[in-house]
């Protein structure tokens, strides 16, 4: 019995995702006296391995093969499914993320296991074993038993704390025989927008809807992310008016995402919209109309002119940070 | 070409949720039932580009029960062939990707469409799971993809940007937002949707290996605390010492 997490990289970096879901995994194995050990599938930096072993893992195996950095999910789910069975894996935790969504359906299928996606919290594990998601876009929760041997989760991004109890671990360095014919799919060409914040692994988010009139405004947005660190987002008009790039829209047709603090500037908060956002910890609104919807979801609000109000909002944080 | 899209019933986007039966069943109450939208404006809309591009034909699959069938015949509407609708009303992933796989099995389909996820239950585990019954490769969200002969060039989404890949049939691949241009059916496809073959058959044997056990609603906000536009350094003074979250 152990539980088994995989950790997925980006350029060499492990994501913080997945440092959540290790350190989930970690928790879990506390929680069920086993172990968690930590599968890393291509070259990723040594400081980031580090990193993962504070998460509490009490094992990491890693295959540093250059190849597995091209993301195959027939290969990658048929390696983490032979690293299962060989290390007697009942348990295993993905993050909810890009990758985790593709492989954890293929591992599920593969070790024949239920498996529940979008995980939040630990399960309850008094009888039987029980999992919290989110439901409805983040609109209720369901309490889901798996009744399998073999469990697959996914934990949604920014729903567990990444954990930094742990000390240093030993790597044990493995082949996994992957060869350049078991890869079906081949990547031809990765684009990655440069020195930006990824949106799913935000902490906090600024983001702007038509109340902003036009593309050449979006600077004031731009300022106030820069201040706070922020990634910046937008409303599905505004992507679908060309004002934003697609990749910035979030909502129900775009990402879903769950940030520390969502700042919507200018977003009437439409169902739509608020689908995608409302699972963020803390939700700011600027709007200047006050029977926006948007402001029913918010935590803090301020019916007021973006153009007046985002400005000194920038200028207030930037005097707090010194 | 053949192509099969899954198709799910889901409750409408602005649907009020609300459970009954000690929080164990959701309140169908007044709610309005659709077809899932990502398995809609996506999958199904894309399979109809590709029939009236290259011939292709387009089958439904639903796994549900009889109260699933007005949607089925609205998938019709947009064109597709026929459709089959497994009889069960159960909610696993595994259950239900062992149904799909298995039809799959006997009619050989050369492209599996499936939407990102369900508004609903937000699984997003159907098409990846179907892919691993078949042992065919899975791309999931796909924000564009294009049929090459017997090859896809399909584009998806990763962090902070986009993947392309190319990729030999058979394949699996969950659509989202970008694979296809916003249509709705003609009057001719629904008046015809009525004629169209709907299989109806029984599920086979699969293992059920998840059941919810009680829903719950988030606790409610406490409302919104309005800082005045004239002071917006309250807000940040708000959210480092209140809400420290800056």
């Amino acid at each position: 019995m152990s539980i088994l997490v995989y950790i997925d990289s980006q350029e060499g970096k492990i994501k913080k995702s997945t440092l959540e879901a290790a350190s989930y995994g970690s928790a879990l194995a506390g929680q069920l006296g086993t172990v968690a050990i930590a599968l890393i599938l291509g070259p990723v930096v040594q400081e980031d391995i580090r990193i993962l072993g504070k998460c509490g893992v009490t094992r990491i195996l890693h295959d540093p093969t250059d190849k597995l950095d091209r993301f195959d999910s027939g290969v990658i789910s048929s390696v983490i499914q032979e690293t299962s069975r060989r290390e007697k894996a009942d348990i295993l935790v993905f993050s909810h993320n890009f990758h985790g969504k593709a492989l954890a359906p293929l591992v599920a299928a593969g070790l024949q296991g239920g498996i529940v996606t979008g995980v939040i919290a630990l399960p309850e594990t008094g009888t039987g074993f029980i999992v919290k998601k989110n439901v409805f876009s983040g609109k209720a929760f369901a309490f889901v038993r798996i009744k399998s041997a073999i469990k697959t989760l996914t934990l949604l991004p920014n729903a567990y704390p990444i954990s930094e109890t742990g000390g240093d671990i030993a790597v044990q360095i493995f082949d996994s025989g992957i060869t350049e014919t078991d890869f079906r799919v081949k990547v031809t060409a990765t684009e990655i927008e440069k020195g930006e914040i990824p949106l799913a692994e935000a902490e906090i988010i600024v983001s702007g809807g038509r109340g902003l009139k036009g593309p050449e405004n979006w600077g004031i947005v731009q300022d106030l992310a820069e201040a706070l660190g922020a990634a910046t987002a937008c409303s599905r008009p505004v992507a679908d008016s060309g004002w934003r790039p697609h990749h910035e829209h979030v909502g129900q047709t775009g990402l879903t995402v769950r940030p520390n603090l969502y700042i919507a500037i200018g977003i009437s908060g439409a169902i739509q919209h608020l689908a995608g956002v409302n699972g963020s910890k803390l939700i700011v609104v600027i709007n200047k109309d006050p029977e926006a919807p948007f402001f029913k979801a918010a935590d803090y609000g301020i019916v007021g002119d973006a153009f007046q109000v985002v400005p000194q909002l920038t200028a207030a944080i930037k005097k707090l940070k010194g | 070409m053949k192509i099969l899209v899954c198709i799910s019933r889901t409750a409408d986007t602005t649907a009020k949720i609300a459970f009954s039966n000690n929080n164990t069943k959701f309140d169908e109450t007044g709610v309005q039932f659709i077809m899932n939208p990502y398995d809609e404006w996506y999958a199904l809309v894309r399979a109809m580009e590709l029939k009236e591009k290259m011939g292709a034909t387009v089958h439904l699959i639903l796994v549900g029960d009889q109260q699933s069938e007005p949607i089925i015949r609205k998938g019709l509407a947009y064109g597709a062939d026929d459709a089959v609708r497994i009889d069960s009303g159960s909610a696993d992933p595994y259950f239900i990707a062992s149904q799909i796989a298995g039809y799959s099995q006997l009619e050989h389909f050369d492209l599996i469409l499936t939407g990102k996820e369900t508004i609903d239950f937000n699984g997003s585990a159907i098409g990846g799971m179907v892919a691993g019954f078949l042992g065919i490769p899975f791309i999931s969200l796909a924000t564009w993809f294009e049929l090459n002969g017997t090859q896809v060039i399909v584009r998806r989404e990763i962090e902070g940007g986009t993947e392309t890949c190319r990729v030999e049939l058979p394949i699996v691949i969950s659509c989202q937002k970008g694979v296809a241009e916003m249509r709705t059916p003609s009057i001719r496809g629904i008046t015809s949707a009525r004629l169209k073959p709907l299989l109806v058959i029984a599920p086979r044997e699969a293992p059920e290996f998840t059941e919810v056990v009680r829903f719950e609603l988030p606790a409610a906000k406490s409302g919104v605390k309005l800082v005045s536009a004239d002071h917006p350094e309250e807000l940040v003074r708000l959210l480092h010492e209140e809400a420290r979250v800056i």
